[in-house]
């Protein structure tokens, strides 16, 4: 393990993508605090206004900071991504080992469990859901998020773990008397590392979107402002036709580069992780 | 027949060159199975692959290849194009893998001819001819491989890969996933290509040296990428001389041999990294006969007529 | 010792796997202490199923396999079996993990077996396992995979075998993919440790491996017995057609091919005839429901002409 962390910090590639990834985290958990303002929401000055030492991204047309929108947005999107993505990655990650390591009429239920699931039109689901909730926070938007994006994930694990369990190691560790609990997470886990990595960005992007397209919809939070908030209120007062760069611009920044530098970490930990790539 | 000078084939790689095939030369005559022998890594298959299809990561390093008494161009892969399938073909390794899987195979072998600027027409009549040479059905040509059995598709690419008479013909490793009765059948079959007079000279590579002494007229054993000897199937059977041929040869266990009666040894040791290779002798780390002298390269040893072998320890016979 | 009966194992084909393929049929054998059982066979005769069966990394589809008077067949807790039979596959790399050291093979049998063993003293055990055959710790501990020989990934699984308290070893094809210099080697060690007590499931494709090493042989065609007995007597006086024709197809040194042609006819076999009907020289209606019939002590074959 020891060695794992020495290549993985001796990766420039995992190196750089980490930077980015952690210097966005820190800007969504203490942006706030450094910004001038306290409610993102809150009309705070004139509207059209470009940056300035006042406003450090301008303002909206109706005079809301964009930094401090920006910083609550990354906040939020953050948390939607990893609890969104995070729920999604680890039902479809126990779902696809259960399936493709036990095989069998487990493997056929939960299969068909998954099918269902991916054949229902998702966004009608959340609709519905999200009509019956009172309520509407981030959290529970992330839950939503996690519970319906998984299917896909199961899948693609299961084939993965098929694939792995027919190797000869798996063999040897089954007749060293490891259970398959310990198989799955001690032989099969390891290898598919940057596999799982790769889904959980996919998941994490995934859930952003996912949490754009329910704000567009007004399923968003009830209150409150979001990356995708802020780029579709871009999109709908015009932003970049009036020339306000300064508000279409930071927040799509922001999605491609975190998401950019998540897929460097990606290629980054396959070197780390396969010995065959890190003596290139 | 076949003339090899001094053939350098390398892999580029980051830490440097890997000397697959260094400084290699032989020859194959008219109507004449050479056999090449040697365990994985030895080179035998980069020196087949070599001749015919070379391309990076391997590249030509020097030497000289004759094919009867004209050049060829081993290191211009567009060049080859004028020599590969009608001069010399190859049976590849993997060759169950080796047909189009979307197109039935009769449509195939078309296509592949008219590539070639030849009118399938004309060569039909030869085409179902080679059919029966090798026992498959005409209807094959309007089954797709899949519905061909491995040893039904591998005798479908020797059929292809021999089409136009080619002079030379390699076989790579042809047998090493076959049965041992499926590889009589095809080892035979490859012989009988030569016999036939279908092809002029035939290179077989195997791992395996008792294929060789069934079927080949002359054998050449590498190690290391490197000829270690060369010298008529007999001469290698019963009187081989270089210490690797030698210890091989007493490693391997016949039917007949139990280990009751005697224990066979292997070879200690490991062959010598190709990334920069160690000078002189590269035998010399697991030789028994090892000596000041095999830190130089080993000279050429006649040992009788057409019998030679790269080794300091290695007498001419009187 | 180990004792199969009636041994079967059916897998499903054809469309909503109505049809039975049958990859081992009905087999019957035995297998003594100190002894080393060669099962011969070409691709598809089911001998790795057979080797599967007994690790149970498989269940028979029916039969059952007894195992010093233990029927394993459907035992639910493996772990005291294992303790004492052991296998080892035919791909090196593929046995080993390849994110991790091959030390961790070793760590896993003190993990689940020796729990209470300190890592100081059981290093000092994989140290000496290895030295015992003719590997340097030095040269292999603490290294991928991928940075040693087929040779000596193969050794460490036979030292991997020793760290226990295996008595009956099942080595599946386990030097087909190594290099014919260090094949031997192998091979040898693992008759030592039939001199010492270890019992051997040799399977292998090749007849010449086989004859070196065992004192008894099976020959396995599509899932059945053809032939069955000491390995002297199944190579020097065989009985079945399909023996004579393995013999007479392996390349020797010494001794050219002889002309009868190892080609393949045509004719499929009927239910409830000899296997080898497909391809027999001999084949006729009377060979139909043959059973292994004794040739000699010890000795005995699947033909009508037995």
């Amino acid at each position: 393990m020891s060695e794992i962390m020495f290549f993985a910090f001796r990766n420039a590639k995992l190196r750089m993508g980490l930077i980015i990834v952690l210097f966005f985290l820190l800007l969504g958990i203490f942006g706030p605090m450094i910004s001038k303002y306290q409610d993102p929401l809150d009309y705070v000055g004139q509207g059209y206004q470009p940056p300035s030492k006042e406003h450090w991204l301008g303002t909206t047309t109706f005079g809301q900071d964009v930094f401090t929108q920006l910083v609550y947005g990354i906040r939020s999107s953050f948390f939607v991504g990893l609890v969104g993505g995070g729920i999604a990655t680890i039902i479809g990650l126990v779902i696809g080992f259960l399936a493709g390591y036990e095989g069998g009429w487990l493997d056929e239920l939960l299969m068909m469990l998954t099918n269902i699931l991916l054949v229902i039109p998702t966004l009608a689901l959340l609709i519905i859901v999200a009509a019956y909730l009172p309520y509407r926070g981030v959290f529970i938007q992330s839950i939503i998020i996690g519970l319906t994006a998984w299917p896909w994930t199961a899948r693609a694990v299961r084939s993965q773990t098929l694939s792995l369990r027919t190797r000869e190691f798996v063999n040897l560790a089954r007749i060293s008397g490891r259970s398959h609990m310990k198989i799955i997470l001690y032989e099969v886990l390891p290898n598919m590392m940057s596999y799982v990595f790769m889904v959980f960005i996919l998941q994490f992007g995934g859930a952003i979107l996912a949490a754009v397209g329910l704000d567009f919809i007004g399923l968003g939070p009830s209150r409150g402002i979001s990356i995708g908030l802020m780029l579709q209120n871009a999109v709908l007062w015009n932003a970049i036709q009036l020339g306000m760069w300064w508000w279409a611009i930071p927040p799509g920044l922001v999605i491609t580069l975190v998401v950019g530098a998540l897929y460097f970490m990606n290629v980054g930990l396959d070197e780390v992780f396969n010995p065959r790539l890190r003596e290139m | 027949m076949l003339e090899v000078e001094g053939l350098k084939l390398y892999y580029k790689t980051l830490k440097g060159h890997v000397k697959a095939v260094d400084d290699v030369s032989f020859d194959v005559n008219d109507g004449e199975l050479l056999g090449l022998a040697g365990e994985s890594g030895c080179g035998k298959s980069t020196l087949g692959n070599g001749l015919i299809l070379l391309k990076p990561p391997m590249n030509y390093f020097g030497g000289m290849v004759q094919l009867d008494h004209t050049q060829l161009p081993i290191d211009d892969f567009e060049r080859m194009n004028d020599f590969r399938f009608s001069k010399l073909s190859i049976i590849p390794q993997y060759a169950m893998d080796a047909l189009n899987p979307t197109r039935k195979i009769g449509v195939y072998i078309r296509e592949v001819l008219q590539s070639r600027g030849i009118d399938p027409e004309s060569i039909m009549d030869k085409l179902l001819e080679r059919l029966k040479f090798v026992n498959l059905p005409e209807r094959v040509l309007k089954m797709y491989p899949i519905e061909l059995s491995g040893g039904m598709k591998q005798r479908m690419v020797m059929v292809m890969s021999t089409l136009l008479n080619p002079s030379l013909l390699i076989a790579d490793e042809v047998t090493s996933a076959l049965d041992v009765s499926s590889q009589k059948a095809v080892c035979l079959m490859i012989k009988g290509f030569k016999d036939a007079g279908i092809v002029k000279s035939l290179i077989f590579i195997t791992h395996d040296i008792s294929v060789l002494y069934q079927i080949a007229d002359r054998i050449m054993i590498m190690y290391a990428g490197k000829v270690a000897e060369i010298g008529k199937t007999q001469q290698i059977a019963s009187n081989p001389v270089h210490p690797y041929t030698k210890m091989l040869m007493f490693s391997l266990p016949e039917v007949g041999i139990r280990y009751a009666h005697g224990i066979l040894s292997g070879i200690p040791g490991q062959p010598p990294q190709l990334l920069n290779p160690p000078t002189g002798c590269l035998f010399k780390e697991r030789c028994p006969l090892r000596g000041k002298e095999c830190d130089e390269e080993p000279p050429v040893v006649n040992v009788e007529e057409g019998h030679i072998a790269y080794c300091w320890k290695v007498t001419q016979n009187a | 010792m180990l004792k199969a009966t009636n041994l079967s194992k059916a897998y499903s084909v054809g469309s909503l796997g109505r049809e039975k393929f049958y990859a081992v049929d009905n087999v019957n054998f035995e297998i003594q202490e100190r002894e080393i059982v060669s099962l011969i066979g070409e691709s598809g005769s089911g001998k790795t199923t057979i080797g599967k069966l007994i690790l149970r990394l498989t269940k028979p589809t029916s039969g059952k396999i007894v195992f010093n008077d233990l029927d394993i067949t459907m035992l639910k807790s493996l772990k005291e079996y294992y303790k004492h039979v052991q296998g080892i596959f035919q791909d090196p790399f593929s046995s080993y993990n390849p994110i991790f050291k091959v030390d961790r093979v070793f760590d896993m049998v003190r993990e689940e077996f020796y729990p209470s063993e300190s890592v100081n003293s059981w290093k000092e055990k994989v140290t000496g396992v290895i030295e015992s055959i003719g590997l340097n710790p030095k040269e292999v501990l603490g290294k991928f995979p991928h940075q040693l020989s087929g040779g000596q990934l193969q050794r460490l699984l036979i030292a991997r075998a020793l760290l226990m308290e295996t008595k009956f070893l099942v080595a599946d094809e386990i030097i087909s993919m190594l290099d014919a210099s260090t094949r031997i080697d192998i091979l040898n060690i693992l008759v030592k440790l039939k001199e010492r007590g270890l019992s051997v499931l040799f399977i292998t494709h090749d007849l010449s491996l086989g004859y070196y090493i065992s004192d008894k042989t099976v020959i396995l065609y599509r899932g059945s017995i053809m032939e069955y007995g000491d390995t002297e007597k199944i190579f020097n006086n065989s009985a079945h057609p399909y023996t004579k024709m393995l013999l007479n197809s392996i390349p020797s040194l010494h001794q050219k091919w002889s002309n009868t042609d190892a080609s393949l006819s045509g004719r499929s076999a009927p239910v409830g005839y000899c296997k080898f009907y497909d391809r027999c020289p001999l084949g006729d209606e009377r060979c139909k429901n043959i059973e292994l019939r004794k040739v000699e002590e010890n000795h005995f074959a699947a033909c009508k002409n037995v």
